[in-house]
């Protein structure tokens, strides 16, 4: 081995074995430096005689960019290393939990009388609202409720007490949602009052009803949501086709079944229940009431203002509460309305 | 309405399963709730005859019995009941019998060999009774199966009976309805009327004929009132879920089961002459069979004689005119009461009886002779007794009317979406029974007397389409017009409104809307709220005019349940009285969205110190609610808040809710450890949300400033930066309070605002010069208006 090649794997050996940039630094001045061991034998190249100078400067030239790119690729690696070194210490515990604000959740049944909502607007129906504290003629006269019909008797209803204390028979809380139904009419058939054919009425109005009941399957409040098609030719038939789409519709099962039952009910004629049956889970085959419905009560249409020989409609009632229930497999109505965190953050 | 199934297919028996039969009235409108066997399964045992009964040789209370089980030879079985005696008929659970609970095998007794085992009802799951066997009719044929013996695979069914259908509540009515809907034959009991053996009869007086128009009564003398009820009798009205008392009663229970027409006996011996049917006297009362002394209303009809009141009319006997085991001679009274009359009047007493609960939904009024005639036929059958001619007094103008009804086929068509040929009609609603005449365009129908629910076309659609089936009726997709819904950009809807402030990490309760009178006193200083008549429990009594108190409710009940951290909110509608024109008259109902925070502002977490959550956490909910509308917050008094902490919100100058720590007079007596912070802020001010306006963005720099401004501690922020911003220039784009410092380097008293500046022009970059003559316009303005000083 040559002079120069071993002057150029010393150089090597030491680069490598320069921990840290300083040292290579130091390193690198051995060799390369002003007083360096290669820049000596440059200076010394002068002293050769001609003919020898050109091919020993060659190969001095050779050794140095050997010794150059040595250096070029222990920096690279030595930077790489204090990077790494760096990365190491800045990880992170990513099992950590993030931090902030988590989210609030909605009411299980709100989260149903959305679903309702959205079902029905789908197909055109719009939402109204009406008071909880309602009239009599709204809750009952208007419905075709009959004077002495059990609905009216003190032990569903709850009246209310005027300021001079004595019972003040003109109002109550009321008992269903089927009083905005009337209302709605009112207000459509009074809009309209001048058309040749009145528009259709389509509407469902959600929200809180009371009855003088408490039990584990009862409470003295609790939700209905009302549906109502008013129009020319509305027929039972379209009743069962809206009624049942839904419920497949909000318990996404296409293969739950669906009855309808003769009933009764004052403002309804025919009057039906609606049972439903699923076809898996807790409850597959047994059949469960879950709403009311019928043909609007011819005089529950004039008392809406509109002639029953020319319209027809129909109109159901469900319970919220209960298809929430079923939905979700809760066993408890009153959890609804203790308020318990625990219960209720589950429905985010 | 409960019965024996048998009983009914004894009437019309379609050739159906139990189960297809109960399918069948459910779908017809009358809901089988319940169907249950009358006896458990077993098998093998049959009518015996003890022969004879000797003594066991090595057992006192055992005996030796030869029993007689309609084979050659009779069994030798060993039985220890106390009533076993040689001639009666008994249950004999033969060898290889499964009974509920055991199998009988041949067995040694004593070392006496037994060959069966001899029955009392609890061993076959007839009843409790354990006393001794069971023993059976005389005329019980010997050998035959105990099942068939006893009728025991019958079954009890139980319908619920929607109010209209009265005309269901007999066994007569219910096998009419099964005759309509399989067209299998209906055997009605015959009913020959029975002539008079003695000429005895009262006088009947309807003084108050609008609530009587109808009234049959007769004498039945030298009746044997302590016969026993037969068998069959007995087990039919038991397994129709009413209690066998003693054969007087059970006939006329019978009666009004099997023809639903309720029917009164009273002791002849306890009347005074005539027999009355008036309104009560001013100030009478009466006491009725259930121990009940009642001072009747004066629309309610009573029976009476010369001299005394004897009953309420169609409700309830009197305690002191009824039949005893002692009552030689009956009065048997079979009389119509329309439902007007009826209605309500037994529910005003608290109570309901078979009677009431038939009348006040309708009772057929043409039956009370066919029922009175029916009932005397069965006495005399089992008690004997001569009968008197029966007197009908009838006031036919008070008498229900049945109008003819006009059935339009193409009405029908049209309510039920189907087509059905006008033969098909015609044939359905004949078979309710229902007279049917055809006409031009239909049909004039007209009821029957025990139909109370058929006065319109509809009512009449409605029975075709029972008969037809709902089940075949099509469910048809709706068809209409179409036409899309409104959306405004302008209005958010309460749903999107609820998913904001569950974001805000709310959990949505829903409360009651009643509440404790003293909530409404602490958290809303209501005197005099919206008081219920009749309320479910007393601290549920008074309507809500604020939705704090349940809030703060659910925050104590978490509380209970040890949870720490509180965060709900709830969308509803609060009442107070007020004139002037709502939807009700009296009453406002707003909606509102209230809420309330406790606890740890966030949940404990690493990394995050934990402070409890204040008034400015909320604040800023609220703020985030309304974005981008500008809210100002002006310190207020509520009575359910802190009186330092409390502000009303103002939106657009208008007083839109409020919001506040609560005070801590409530959070002590409400044992909420610390205090709430909550908002209560009214629903339609939520709902607006503007649309968005644009302003054109600088392409210009922008220079930012701050201004350190030291006041008063007492000044509040909002006016000082209103009146920073009113000065301002155009191109001052915006000035924001970013700190507030009090302490060292300032004097007691003082606390320094610091501002944040931005000015940048759309047209023109700013002079340097023009910049610091806003800052030194907006020092002077602050130090002139406001006492500021710059802060050195």
């Amino acid at each position: 081995m040559s002079d120069l090649d071993q002057l150029v794997a010393s150089a090597e050996a030491d680069f490598a074995a320069a921990a840290e940039p300083a040292k290579l630094e130091d390193a690198k001045a051995r060799y390369l430096g002003k007083d360096g061991s290669l820049t000596a034998l440059l200076k010394g190249l002068g002293k050769l005689p001609v003919e020898e100078r050109k091919s020993a400067g060659a190969a001095i030239n050779q050794a140095k960019v050997s010794i150059e790119s040595a250096l070029t690729a222990r920096r690279e690696a030595l930077k790489t290393a204090q990077l790494e070194a760096q990365l190491a210490t800045e990880a992170l515990d990513v099992t950590l939990p993030g931090r902030g604000l988590p989210r609030g959740s909605l009411h299980p049944v709100t989260i149903s009388l959305d679903r309702i909502e959205q079902l029905f607007r789908s197909i055109g129906f719009d939402v109204a609202d009406g008071p909880e504290i309602e009239t009599d003629w709204h809750n009952f006269t208007a419905l075709n409720t009959p004077e002495n019909h059990p609905a009216r008797s003190m032990h569903d209803t709850f009246y209310l007490l005027g300021s001079d204390g004595k019972l003040q028979e003109e109002v109550l809380l009321r008992t269903h949602t089927s009083p905005v139904q009337i209302r709605a009419m009112l207000a459509h058939t009074d809009r309209h009052r001048d058309a040749a054919t009145m528009p259709e009425l389509r509407i469902i109005c959600p929200g809180r009803v009371y009855r003088v009941d408490s039990d584990a399957t009862h409470s003295p409040m609790f939700h209905q949501v009302e549906g109502l098609w008013v129009g020319e030719k509305v027929s039972f038939a379209d009743l069962k086709g809206v009624v049942a789409d839904f419920l497949r519709r909000f318990f996404e099962s296409d293969d739950l079944k669906v009855r309808f039952r003769p009933s009764f009910f004052p403002f309804t004629e025919p009057s039906a229940e609606i049972d439903v049956a699923f076809m898996s889970g807790a409850l597959e085959g047994r059949w469960l009431e879950i709403a009311g419905c019928g043909m609007v009560h011819p005089n529950v249409l004039r008392f809406g203002g509109f002639d029953p020989e020319k319209y027809t409609g129909f109109a159901f009632g469900m319970g919220p509460d209960r298809l929430t229930m079923l939905r979700y497999g809760i066993n408890d109505l009153r959890l609804f309305f203790e308020g318990d965190l625990r219960f209720l953050s589950q429905f985010r | 309405m409960q019965f024996s199934e048998s009983w009914l297919r004894s009437l019309c028996n379609p050739s159906l399963s139990n189960e297809e039969l109960c399918h069948l009235l459910t779908m017809a409108g009358l809901e089988v709730e319940e169907n249950e066997p009358v006896a458990p399964v077993f098998a093998g045992v049959v009518v015996a005859q003890v022969l004879t009964v000797e003594k066991h040789p090595d057992a006192d209370k055992l005996k030796l019995c030869s029993v007689d089980v309609g084979e050659a030879t009779p069994l030798q079985i060993v039985c220890g009941a106390p009533n076993v005696a040689a001639g009666m008929k008994v249950p004999c659970a033969r060898v290889g019998a499964s009974l509920p609970g055991i199998a009988i095998k041949k067995a040694k007794v004593r070392g006496i060999e037994s060959h069966g085992m001899l029955c009392s009802a609890r061993e076959l799951g007839l009843s409790e009774d354990h006393a001794g066997l069971l023993p059976l009719a005389a005329d019980a044929v010997v050998g035959s199966d105990i099942r068939k013996h006893l009728d025991l695979d019958d079954r009890k069914i139980t319908i619920k009976l929607t109010p209209n259908r009265a005309d269901c509540l007999s066994l007569s009515g219910i096998a009419r309805e099964l005759a309509a809907l399989t067209g299998a034959p209906l055997a009605l009991p015959e009913v020959e009327p029975i002539a008079a053996a003695i000429a005895d009869t009262r006088k009947i007086q309807l003084d108050a004929p609008a609530s009587c128009p109808r009234y049959c009564g007769r004498i039945i003398r030298g009746v044997k009132a302590d016969a026993p009820t037969p068998e069959w009798m007995k087990r039919r009205i038991e397994r129709s879920g009413i209690r066998s008392i003693s054969f007087l009663v059970d006939v006329t229970n019978y009666v009004m089961l099997e023809l639903g027409q309720p029917l009164h006996a009273f002791d002849d011996a306890e009347l005074a002459g005539a027999i009355h049917v008036r309104l009560p006297a001013p100030g009478e009362q009466l006491l009725l069979l259930n121990e009940q002394t009642v001072a009747p209303s004066a629309d309610t009809a009573l029976i009476a004689d010369d001299e005394k009141p004897l009953a309420m009319a169609g409700v309830m006997g009197g305690e002191h005119s009824g039949i005893s085991d002692s009552t030689r001679d009956l009065f048997l009274e079979s009389a119509f009461f329309p439902p007007a009359a009826i209605a309500g009047k037994a529910r005003a007493l608290g109570f309901s009886s078979d009677a009431s609960h038939r009348y006040e939904r309708g009772v057929d009024f043409d039956l009370q002779r066919r029922a009175i005639e029916r009932a005397t036929q069965l006495i005399l059958e089992t008690c004997g007794g001569q009968p008197g001619p029966v007197v009908e007094a009838v006031a036919a103008e008070h008498l229900p009317t049945r109008k003819p009804v006009l059935l339009r086929s193409e009405r029908a068509d049209r309510v039920l979406g189907i087509a059905l040929p006008g033969g098909r009609i015609e044939a359905m609603l004949k078979s309710l029974g229902l007279a049917v005449e055809r006409v031009a365009d239909g049909f004039r129908v007209t009821p029957p007397t025990f139909r109370f629910d058929i006065e319109i076309e509809e009512d009449l659609i409605e029975e075709i389409a029972r008969l037809h089936g709902y089940d075949n009726i099509p469910s048809l997709p709706p068809v209409a017009r179409m036409a899309m819904m409104p959306a405004s950009e302008s209005r958010k809807s309460a749903m999107a409104l609820r998913r904001q402030v569950a974001a805000r990490d709310y959990h949505e309760v829903v409360t009651y809307s009643f509440v404790e009178a003293a909530w409404e006193a602490d958290f809303a200083a209501n005197a005099t709220p919206v008081v219920l008549a009749n309320p479910i429990a007393s601290q549920m009594g008074v309507m809500r005019s604020s939705l704090i108190g349940g809030l703060v409710g659910t925050l104590a009940a978490n509380r209970k349940r040890q949870i720490e951290r509180v965060r709900v909110f709830e969308i509803g509608r609060c009442f107070r009285r007020e004139a002037g024109s709502g939807p009700v008259a009296g009453f406002a109902q707003p909606l509102r969205l209230g809420a309330l925070a406790a606890g740890p502002a966030q949940p404990e977490q690493w990394g995050a110190a934990t402070r409890r959550v204040d008034f400015f956490d909320l604040k800023a909910d609220v703020e985030d609610l309304f974005a981008p509308r500008h809210l100002e917050f002006v310190k207020a008094v509520h009575p359910a808040l802190h009186p330092g902490r409390c502000a009303q919100i103002r939106l657009d100058g208008a007083a839109v809710g409020v919001i506040g720590e609560l005070h801590p007079r409530w959070v002590q007596k409400y044992e909420l450890g610390t205090a709430p912070v909550s908002f209560e802020i009214e629903l339609p001010a939520l709902l607006g949300t503007p649309f968005p306006a644009y302003a054109e963005v600088s392409r210009l720099p922008a220079v930012v400033r701050d201004l350190a401004l030291v006041v008063p501690q007492a000044q509040a922020l909002a006016p000082l930066l209103a009146a920073l911003r009113d000065a301002a220039p155009a191109f001052v784009r915006d000035v924001a309070l970013f700190d507030v410092y009090q302490g060292k380097g300032l004097a007691d008293g003082e606390k320094s605002l610091a501002f944040r500046i931005v000015m940048q022009d759309t047209q023109r970059t700013l002079e340097d010069a023009e910049v610091d003559a806003v800052i030194a316009d907006l020092l002077a303005m602050a130090a002139r208006d406001f006492g500021a000083s710059l802060r050195g």
